[in-house]
């Protein structure tokens, strides 16, 4: 990340340099930075009724029972995971969130199921091969209803604004896989 | 189609309704319980924001600068030779980086190539199955402030390539 992150703010700075606009630079400074806190913002309302819920299920025993459901398909991909972690329902929600387009209750329960990964970790500043599988799977997910590319479909006169529905289930389920398959091979080195 | 939106909309309301209910019949003192985890929704979002913030600049650098046109402008002979339509390749390189990026490029392809062209089903695909990673990645792990990422740079980027691949063939095979 460190190299990434880097090498993405020099090129764009010389970029700026080279092409006269070293103006974007103090536009992106006063505007996408704010977005930035913006964005997390906005998400606090909804991390916090997800987080309130999923104490509430942890406390009623709900997780426990719904992790146990999951366990044969949660035993494949994360099979470092002990049986009746809470990591794994909240990974499973977070799949469930994801799959239906809920964004930011994605995010929230992803972020609740990466802190319970972390529990697991021995080395906290590594990222553990179940971290890399959870957000690779998280990053491909499978979207069932793409709406807001529906809304734009149908805003820009699509005669057949859904045609794209089945074609985007096989890309995503496609990439899923190989996105397992990559992890569960380069876990091995 | 109408079942799956369906499905799509109640899904949330029906897991709330089903941990309420299920804490309710196991006595749990769902008020206290739910104020004490909500508490740590405002710790996790003020620990994300850092990151958030290093990677928008990020972003917002690669792309107002120009940087990303260039990239784009570089691949393309690559990707033609892959048969990727050269049109679809700025929203290929978008959606690793930003997914509101890669909403305004999509965006901007329907709009000069009509929805139902060849291209703008391709990117309409694209868009629904390709990943936003680095900004994911940045979320993520920063919550809970791992830095060596391990594999998961290379795999993510195996699977959007994937996405992106098979985006092009499944559109090729439906609508041609």
């Amino acid at each position: 990340m460190n190299k990434i992150w880097f090498f993405m703010i020099i090129f764009g700075m010389i970029m700026a340099a080279i092409t006269g606009k070293v103006e974007v630079v103090n536009e992106v400074l006063l505007t996408d930075v704010q977005e930035a806190v913006v964005f997390a913002i906005s998400l606090t309302g909804i991390m916090a009724v997800w987080l309130g819920l999923m104490n509430i299920a942890n406390k009623s025993g709900l997780m426990d029972s719904f992790s146990k459901l999951m366990r044969p398909f949660t035993r494949l991909l994360f099979p470092s995971i002990p049986a009746n972690h809470p990591a794994i329902s909240a990974i499973v929600m977070n799949m469930v969130a994801n799959m239906l387009g809920a964004g930011n209750s994605a995010t929230a329960l992803g972020l609740k199921a990466i802190e319970e990964l972390q529990t697991l970790n021995t080395n906290k500043k590594t990222a553990t091969n179940a971290m890399c599988m959870f957000l690779v799977i998280n990053m491909s997910s499978i979207q069932i209803i793409p709406l807001t590319v529906l809304k734009i479909r149908a805003d820009a006169g699509s005669i057949m604004p859904s045609e794209i529905i089945i074609t985007s289930l096989i890309a995503s389920t496609v990439s899923t896989i190989v996105g397992i398959a990559a992890c569960k091979i380069l876990e091995g080195r | 189609m109408e079942l799956l939106k369906m499905i799509s909309v109640m899904a949330i309301p029906l897991m709330m309704t089903i941990i309420l209910l299920h804490g309710y019949i196991k006595k749990v003192n769902l008020y206290d319980a739910f104020v004490e985890g909500a508490g740590e929704g405002f710790k996790t979002a003020v620990r994300i924001m850092p990151y958030l913030i290093a990677i928008f600049l990020a972003i917002g650098l690669l792309r107002k600068s120009g940087g990303m046109n260039l990239v784009v402008g570089l691949l393309a002979p690559i990707t033609k030779f892959l048969g990727i339509p050269s049109e679809v390749l700025p929203l290929a390189l978008m959606r690793p980086f930003s997914g509101s990026g890669a909403l305004g490029i999509l965006k901007d392809i329907i709009e000069s190539y009509g929805p139902d062209s060849f291209i703008g089903r391709v990117a309409s695909t694209m868009m629904g199955s390709a990943e936003t990673i680095f900004f994911t990645m940045a979320v993520y792990f920063g919550a809970i402030g791992v830095q060596k990422s391990k594999h998961t740079v290379p795999a993510a980027l195996i699977s959007h390539f994937a996405a992106v691949i098979a985006s092009v063939v499944i559109c090729s095979f439906m609508f041609r």
